[in-house]
C-alpha cells in the first residue's frame, strides 16, 4: 500500500469528490490562487477552475453561511475555514443554522456540508492560533465531528463526510499534515462512530483523538518497557461517539485515561469520564483520569507551550498512579 | 399637478393590471386578518413564545412576492407570517405552527419565527438578526453554479444593518455577482431602539451602495410601488447583473412582539403612520380608479375573516406532536445518492 502524508490523503479525497460529483465545490480563504494555508488544495484552482474552487473574502460567517445555503439548494459544498480559531467568527452559522435547519424545518431541509478546519497547538503560534475546540462542536446536536489521527483516517473519514447528508465539522491537526502512513489509492470510507483500537493491551485504556492518539501511543510504548500494556483507542469521530468501543476496552482493562490537547475544564475528556462512570462503574478499579492541556491561554514561548500541552511523560506518570 | 394626476390615474406608470391589484388587496387583507386572529389567539393562551406581528408592513411582502417567480427562494426574518402567506403557504398550517401543532408547516418544531415550506421555495424564517443573509447568498451561489434563472429574495429588518453578517453578505454578493435581491424593511426600530440612536448612516440603501450594489429607497407602505420596484430589480438580478438592494420604508402598527409596552414611541407617531395604512391606501386608489366597489370590498373582508377563523379552528382542533417524536429529524438519513453508487 502506498505511503502518503496526511495532507496528501486529504487531497486524494477532495480530488476524488471533485472528479466524481458535479455537486461538489470548494470554497475558503486562500484555497485557490495561494494554494491553501496548509497547501491542502495546492494546484486545484488550475486543475478544476474558478467555478469549483472559490477563493473567498476573509469573512468566516458568510463563508460558512454560503456553504449552508448552497447545501440547502442541493449542492455538496466543502468549506475550508483556515484554522479552527477563525471558526469562532462563524459559530453563529454553524450552531444556529447548520446544526438546526433539519430539525427546525421538520426534516424539509438537509445541510450536506463539509466544514474543514485545522486545529491544535504546538507550533508556537500564540494564544489566538492554538485552539483545540473540538468539544465545542461535539456539544451540538445536529453536527457530526470527525477528528482524523492518521492519513488513513483522513482520507476515509473525509470520503465519508461527503456522503453524509448532515453538516460535518472535519478537524485536522496542524502538527499532522506532514505525517505519513499507508493509504490505499482507491476510494474507501470509514463509517462515523467507529473507533479504532490503535494498539492493544490489557492494563489500561488510553483514549485519544486527532493528535493525542500519537502521544498516547508513544506513552504506551514507554509503559510497555515497564511491563504495562495499554489499549490505545483512536476515537476518529467525537459525534457520533463510539461509546461501545470505550466501554469494551474499559471492561477489559478496568482503568481509563483520556488524553486531550483541549483545556481540562468542561472538555471532551470530562464527557468520556462521565460516560465510563455511568455505564461501567463496577468495572473500574481506579478513577478515570484526564491528561489535558493546562487551563491557560496558550503562551508563545516554546518551553511554556510544551508545559501547557500533555506530554508522553505526563501520560506515563498518570497511568502509573493507577496501574 | 402630480396630485391631480394621481387622483385621475392613481396607477399611472405601474406594471400592474386591475386583476393583479385586486389580488394584492386580497393578500394584504388576508395577512392583516390572519395577524389579528393570531393576536387574539395569543391573548387566549393558544399561542406561546414570541409572536411578531406584521400588521402595517403588509405592502412589503405582498408587493415584493407578487413580483417574484413562484420558484424564487424566499429567506425571511422572524416577522415572517406575511411573507409566508404572500407566498401561498396554507394559512391553516401556518396558524397550526403558531399553535405548535403536528399539522403546522414544521410540525410544531419551528414556531412563529421558523416557518418553512421548501416545496414553495419558502426557505424559512430566521431569528438571529442578519444571520440568514449568508444563507440567501448560498442559495444564490447554488443557482448561479447550476446556471438557472432562479433568484433568492432576502428580507431583512433595519436592525440587521449593524451586524457583521450584513456587511459580509453584501460584499460577497457584490463581488461574486450573486442573483440575490435584498429587501430591507426599514420600520425605524430595531426592537425598541430608534434607528437614529444606533446607526451612523440611517439611509440603509446608502450602505448597500457602498458595496457597489444598485440600491433604491421605496415607499413600503405603497404595495404598487413595492411591486413595481421589485419587478424591476428582480429582472436585473435574474438577467445576471448581480445583486440589488431595496430599502422599503414602512412601519409596524403593533409592538415589536406581544410583550412590547411601546415605551419608546408616541401614540401620535403611530397614528400618523396609521393614516398611511397600506390597505387603506390601495383601497382608496382602486376606488378612485373605478376598480373596486362596496360589494367587492365586503366580499374580500368576509373572505379574509373566514380564512382567519378557519385557520384558528383548524389549528385548535389539530393534534399536539407526539412526545415520542421529540428526537426525530435531528439528523438527516445518510445520503442515498452516493456519487459512485
Amino acid at each position: 500500500m502506498p505511503e502518503v502524508t496526511y495532507r496528501e490523503a486529504i487531497r486524494q479525497a477532495l480530488r476524488w469528490q471533485l472528479e466524481h460529483d458535479e455537486r461538489v465545490f470548494l470554497m475558503g480563504e486562500d484555497i485557490g490562487a495561494y494554494g491553501g494555508s496548509y497547501a491542502v488544495t495546492k494546484g486545484f484552482l488550475q486543475e478544476f477552475g474558478e467555478r469549483r474552487i472559490k477563493d473567498t473574502p476573509i469573512a468566516e460567517s458568510v463563508i460558512v453561511g454560503t456553504g449552508i445555503g448552497a447545501a440547502m439548494a442541493g449542492l455538496k459544498p466543502m468549506v475550508e475555514i483556515m484554522t479552527i480559531n477563525f471558526s469562532l467568527l462563524a459559530i453563529d452559522q454553524i450552531v444556529n443554522n447548520a446544526s438546526k435547519l433539519h430539525y427546525m424545518s421538520n426534516g424539509q431541509i438537509s445541510v450536506p456540508l463539509v466544514i474543514r478546519m485545522a486545529g491544535g497547538a504546538g507550533s508556537q503560534l500564540g494564544a489566538q492560533h492554538s485552539h483545540s475546540l473540538e468539544s465545542w462542536y461535539a456539544h451540538v446536536p445536529g453536527l457530526k465531528v470527525a477528528v482524523p489521527a492518521t492519513p488513513y483516517d483522513a482520507k476515509g473519514l473525509l470520503m465519508q463526510a461527503f456522503d453524509d447528508a448532515n453538516p460535518v465539522i472535519f478537524i485536522e491537526h496542524t502538527a499532522l499534515y506532514a505525517s505519513k502512513g499507508e493509504v490505499p489509492d482507491e476510494p474507501y470510507r470509514i463509517p462515523f462512530g467507529q473507533a479504532e483500537l490503535y494498539r492493544e493491551g490489557d492494563a489500561v485504556t488510553l483514549v485519544g483523538y486527532g493528535g493525542s492518539v500519537h502521544q498516547a501511543y508513544r506513552a504506551a510504548q514507554k509503559l510497555a518497557a515497564d511491563g504495562i500494556e495499554a489499549d490505545v483507542l483512536n476515537l476518529r469521530t467525537l459525534r457520533p461517539l463510539d461509546t461501545d468501543a470505550i466501554l469494551a476496552s474499559v471492561r477489559k482493562t478496568n482503568r481509563c485515561v483520556v488524553i486531550e490537547d483541549d483545556w481540562k475544564f468542561g472538555g471532551f475528556g470530562a464527557e468520556i469520564a462521565a460516560i465510563v462512570q455511568e455505564q461501567a462503574f463496577d468495572d473500574l478499579d481506579a478513577p478515570v483520569l484526564r491528561c489535558s492541556g493546562a487551563d491557560v491561554p496558550m503562551p508563545y514561548n516554546g518551553a511554556l507551550e510544551q508545559a501547557a500541552l500533555p506530554q508522553e511523560d505526563d501520560i506515563v506518570a498518570l497511568v502509573k498512579e493507577i496501574a | 399637478m402630480a396630485k391631480m394626476i394621481e387622483q385621475q390615474a392613481p396607477f399611472h406608470g405601474s406594471a400592474t393590471t386591475p386583476a393583479q391589484r385586486l389580488e394584492l388587496l386580497r393578500t394584504m387583507m388576508r395577512i392583516r386578518r390572519f395577524e389579528e386572529k393570531a393576536a387574539e389567539m395569543y391573548a387566549r393562551g393558544k399561542i406561546r413564545g414570541f409572536l411578531h406581528l406584521y400588521i402595517g408592513q403588509e405592502a412589503v411582502a405582498t408587493g415584493a412576492i407578487a413580483a417574484l417567480r413562484p420558484d424564487d427562494y424566499i429567506v425571511s426574518h422572524y416577522r415572517e407570517h406575511g411573507h409566508a402567506l404572500a407566498r401561498g403557504l396554507d394559512p391553516n398550517r401556518v396558524m397550526a405552527e403558531l399553535f405548535g401543532r403536528e399539522t403546522g408547516v414544521t410540525g410544531g418544531r419551528g414556531g412563529s419565527m421558523h416557518l418553512f415550506d421548501v416545496g414553495k421555495s419558502f426557505m424559512g424564517g430566521y431569528a438571529i438578526v442578519a444571520g440568514h443573509m449568508p444563507l440567501a447568498c448560498g442559495l444564490a451561489v447554488a443557482e448561479q453554479y447550476k446556471g438557472t434563472q432562479r433568484i433568492a429574495a432576502n428580507f431583512l429588518g433595519d436592525g440587521a444593518v449593524n451586524e457583521g453578517e450584513f456587511h459580509e453578505a453584501l460584499n460577497l454578493a457584490a463581488v461574486w455577482k450573486l442573483p440575490v435581491l435584498f429587501i430591507c424593511e426599514n420600520n425605524f426600530y430595531g426592537m425598541g431602539t430608534d434607528v437614529r440612536r444606533v446607526s451612523a448612516v440611517i439611509e440603509v440603501y446608502k450602505r448597500a451602495e457602498a458595496y457597489g450594489i444598485p440600491s433604491e429607497q421605496v415607499d413600503g407602505m405603497d404595495v404598487i410601488e413595492m411591486h413595481d420596484a421589485v419587478a424591476r430589480a428582480a429582472a436585473r438580478v435574474r438577467a445576471g447583473a448581480g445583486p440589488a438592494f431595496l430599502e422599503a420604508i414602512c412601519y409596524r402598527f403593533r409592538g415589536h412582539s406581544m410583550a412590547d409596552a411601546e415605551l419608546y414611541r408616541s401614540k401620535e407617531e403611530v397614528q400618523r403612520w396609521r393614516a398611511l395604512d397600506p390597505i387603506g391606501q390601495l383601497e382608496r386608489k382602486m376606488r378612485a380608479a373605478g376598480e373596486l366597489d362596496d360589494a367587492t370590498m365586503q366580499r374580500l373582508q368576509a373572505e379574509a375573516d373566514a380564512v382567519a377563523a378557519e385557520a384558528a379552528r383548524f389549528a385548535d382542533e389539530s393534534p399536539q406532536p407526539a412526545r415520542e417524536s421529540l428526537m426525530r429529524d435531528i439528523y438527516a438519513p445518510a445520503d442515498g445518492a452516493k456519487a459512485d453508487a
